[in-house]
Order: structure tokens, then sequence, then C-alpha cells
């Protein structure tokens, strides 16, 4: 009797096309996206395990290059790396050859020279990831470039968002603060369209031009908060830069009186509408702190979670690679 | 891959007996049920220590706690492979540390589903003894691994597979011993 016999793996599980690089949420499918969020539960899991120390990528290294400041992501990504049983090798932007002068390429050259598995890149050059993606043979993770992408952000905020909602799909989502700067807006904006999302757009006038409404389908502004607020599933609050605020002239007083998120505004979202922010957290500013600290508030949530969407793709990336082997998704980007 | 059927190594009713018998084994050889614990290794050996742990209260009364144990993390061949490692959850609720476990698997071939195991249950903690529990052990180890409990030993070459199909999994329930053709 001849059978077709499937192989020994999780057959049950549908495995998209493996990824070469993380650069962008834009290009990814639904299929992708679900994937890795159902790959990150385990990983979730984890972060309670008594040990918190796999071997599973022992003997790799991940560059950790961050030529703009940041502290939350990158202790993210190095404590995933670490995690996973990886090490990093580290380039901060406060300390770095960047301020003598040295080329982007000039610099991830001489990182890729002690020859690293991945680089993780944060650049305040929007496309930044991508231009080093074209030219180093390793996978590249994108920890955000200017005000284009941030995608593990996008990824892990979706996590929290299906964990909290039960869903992905169809949901009112607000998003309220300085979204013309902000790469963390543009990579939600992208993910959670694709699960047929509404976005209503609220802020300044100035951080919150009409171009945005053309980012994706469903997209409108809403110039008052409250009005804004209504009936959202999902409401995101971004951090006031204030050295922008001074840019057209508009107080931090102004902010507080027009978009702060309060108990009282945010009565006008479902009951159970689930509360976002990407840190760090200007208490007082952006939002009340009886928001963020509320049972609707996911702040905390969105932290652990990063850790676990991180390893995951660091796992999926880095992963199955020998050290000389081409790669399976190799010769294309993305 | 293409495969051909050699001979059936089990039946459904054989699989169930054999159960039967791996299942009075483990209580009769830990002395008791005290601290003893289940842990089915994914996939096929979730399935075969449920059946195990039911037996067990069906003549002892007792509710041996059963683990489901994912090892695609621990794998040792991750670096050779380029199809996308899925990892799936490990499901323990109760504490190892101190529990008289035995891991479940299907097949015992290489020993190294095993050694994987064992690594991912010493992240969960010090169990005071581990044993295994096979359904089939088809030879060819590579590490010093053997399991206590066999369901059966059977001689194989290289290039033949022991296929485990279950009905939680498979929808249907032998096992057979297939042989790949180039």
């Amino acid at each position: 009797m001849l059978t077709e016999l499937a192989n020994q793996g999780p057959a049950h599980i549908q495995v998209p096309q493996r990824l070469r690089h993380l650069l962008e949420v834009a290009p990814l499918t639904t299929e992708q996206i679900s994937f890795i969020l159902d790959q990150a539960k385990p990983f979730q899991e984890f972060q309670r395990h008594p040990l918190k120390k796999l071997a599973t990528l022992r003997g790799k290294t991940i560059a950790l290059a961050f030529f703009e400041p940041s502290t939350r992501t990158r202790i993210s990504f190095a404590t995933a790396a670490a995690r996973l049983g990886a090490d990093t090798m580290n380039l901060q932007a406060e300390s770095s050859s960047l301020k003598k002068g040295e080329s982007l390429m000039d610099t991830v050259w001489t990182l890729e020279a002690m020859r690293p598995d991945a680089i993780v890149i944060r650049h305040a050059a929007s496309g930044a990831a991508h231009f080093v993606a074209q030219r180093v043979d390793i996978p590249v993770l994108n920890a955000g470039d200017g005000t284009h992408e941030h995608p593990t952000q996008a990824l892990l905020d979706a996590l929290t968002i299906r964990d909290r909602k039960g869903r992905l799909e169809d949901l009112n989502v607000t998003i309220i603060g300085d979204i013309l700067h902000s790469r963390v807006a543009r990579s939600n904006i992208h993910l959670l369209s694709k699960f047929g999302a509404r976005f209503t757009l609220c802020g300044p006038p100035m951080w919150v031009p009409a171009d945005l409404e053309t980012l994706a389908p469903r997209v409108v502004r809403m110039s008052r908060i409250e009005q804004a607020l209504e009936g959202a599933d999902v409401v995101m609050s971004l951090r006031v830069q204030t050295e922008r605020l001074h840019e057209p002239p508009f107080s931090a007083d102004d902010y507080v009186r027009l978009y702060q998120l309060t108990p009282e505004r945010l009565k006008k979202a479902k009951p159970d509408a689930a509360v976002l922010h990407p840190g760090p957290i200007i208490r007082g500013l952006e939002i009340d702190s009886t928001v963020a600290d509320g049972p609707q508030s996911c702040i905390l949530e969105q932290v652990s979670n990063g850790l676990a969407v991180r390893m995951t793709l660091l796992f999926q990336l880095v992963s199955g690679l020998g050290p000389d082997a081409p790669h399976p998704a190799s010769g294309t980007v993305q | 891959m293409r495969v051909v059927e050699k001979r059936q190594l089990l039946s459904a009713e054989e699989i169930e007996r054999t159960l039967q018998r791996l299942a009075h084994e483990i209580v009769e050889k830990s002395g008791g049920t005290s601290n003893l614990a289940l842990i089915g290794v994914r996939r096929r050996g979730v399935p075969l220590a449920e059946r195990l742990a039911r037996t067990i209260k069906g003549f002892s009364r007792v509710d041996v706690p059963v683990g489901t144990l994912d090892i695609t993390l621990y794998r040792d061949d991750l670096s050779t492979v380029a199809a996308q490692p899925v990892v799936q959850s490990t499901e323990i609720s109760f504490g190892v540390d101190d529990q008289d476990l035995v891991l479940v698997d299907d097949v015992l071939y290489t020993g190294r589903t095993a050694r994987a195991a064992m690594n991912g249950l010493f992240d969960l903690g010090r169990p005071r003894r581990v044993r295994m529990c096979v359904l089939v052990d088809r030879g060819h180890r590579e590490l010093p691994i053997e399991a206590t409990f066999v369901g059966q030993t059977i001689t194989t070459s290289d290039t033949e597979i022991v296929e485990v199909r279950l009905r939680e999994i498979d929808n249907e329930e032998r096992v057979m011993l297939v042989d790949r053709v180039s």
C-alpha cells in the first residue's frame, strides 16, 4: 500500500512564509501577523517560569545598534536575547562613534565584521532599517526608524489588544496625540487596518494633518476628544514630546485642557475599552494617573508582551541558521 | 516524502491493551501514586499520557496530574533545519519540584527528544525522579537514554519509520512500520 504521510511537524498549524527581516508591518499578511502572535503565547508563559534562561540561541550574537537614544526598547530586546541564550553587542547613540562622524553603513559594517547573527536597529532616519537590510547578509529587525515604523511595538500592541478583547477584527481604535511624528501610530494603523479596524485620530491640528486619512481605509480625524472617544474599543494615548510643543505655539496647559485622557473622557469609550500607551508616559500631561493605573490600562501588559514578541521574532529570524548557511529566504527583502 | 507501509505493528485494540499494561506497570514500579505525575511530550505523547492517567484513575481512583511539554526550544538541531520552527505551549499546572515524573511519548528512537524534554523539565524545577514511558522503542539510540516503561520493542532499519496514529489527532488508531522509497 502506498501512502503519502505528513512529516512529523505540527501539521495542524499553518506556517506562513518565513521572514528574512522585520522591517515594517505594512507588507505583512494577516496570516504572518497571526502566526507571530500565536507563537508569542509560549513565550508569554515563559516569562512566568522560575528559570528564565533558554539555550535556544546559545552561541548566537545579536547586535543592538541604537543610533537614537532608547531605554525601553533596547532593554526589551537585550532581555529577550538574553532569555533565549544569545549574547548581545551594544551600540548606543550617546557613546558611539557616530559623534565622531562615522556614517551609518560604516558603523553597521564594523558591527557586522564581528559576525553577529542579526542586527536590531533604531535610527532617526525613516528607511534606515531597509537601507541596512539591503547591504548586510544577516536578518535586520527594525526597532524604530524615524517617523516610518516601529513594527515590534505594533505587534506587541496587537498581542495586548487580542488578549484583552479576545479578537483583533473590526475594532474601533482611537489614537490621541502627536500622530504626525509617531511611528508607533503608523505601524499600529497598518497592522490593525488589515483586520478591519476603524480609526479615529485626535490631537492638535498640526499633529493630525489631513493626509493621515490616506494611510489606510476607514481613518477619520476628529478635533474634539470626547467625540473621538465615542464607542472606542481601543484607546491609544501617545507620549507628548514636550520639545515639539513649541513648534507652532501650543502649551502643555492647552494640551492637558483639550486632549488629556481623563476618567471622565474615557467614559465616552466602551466600558471595556483597552487603554494603551507605548511609554514612557508623562502622568498629568497626555494621560491622567487614574486612567494610567486603572483597570482599563494595559500599559504594563504591553511591557511584558514586548519581551514575548521580541523573543518570538528573534527566535523566528535567528534560529535555524547555521553560521554560513544560506538563509531559506535570502535574496528577498521581506 | 513517499513511503510504503510494510506492516502493522499494533492495532487499535493492541494499543489499548498495551496502555492498560503500562499504566499498571507505572503504578506498580512507583510503589503507588504519591507524587506521581505524567508529562506528555508534544505531540502524540499528550493523548497517550491522558489515556494512561484515565486508566490509572480507573483502577486506583487516584487523579494523577498530567502536563504537556513542548520541546521545540530545546531541540539540538535548530541550527540545521531550514523550515520555520513552530513553538507550542508547555502546560504544566503543578510544580515539578520533588515530583516523580514519567515522560510519555509515542516512539523512542535516537533519544534526542528525551534529552530535550529533560532540559525543558529541569527549567521548571527539580523533580525527584524522571522516567520514561513509550509505546514503541525502535532502537538506534544516539544518547545514553533508555525508557523504563516500554509498550513494544521492535528492530528497525535506518530508513524505516514507525508511524503512530492516534484517534485524538489522526482520526484513526494504529501503529505502522513504513519505509521510505526514493
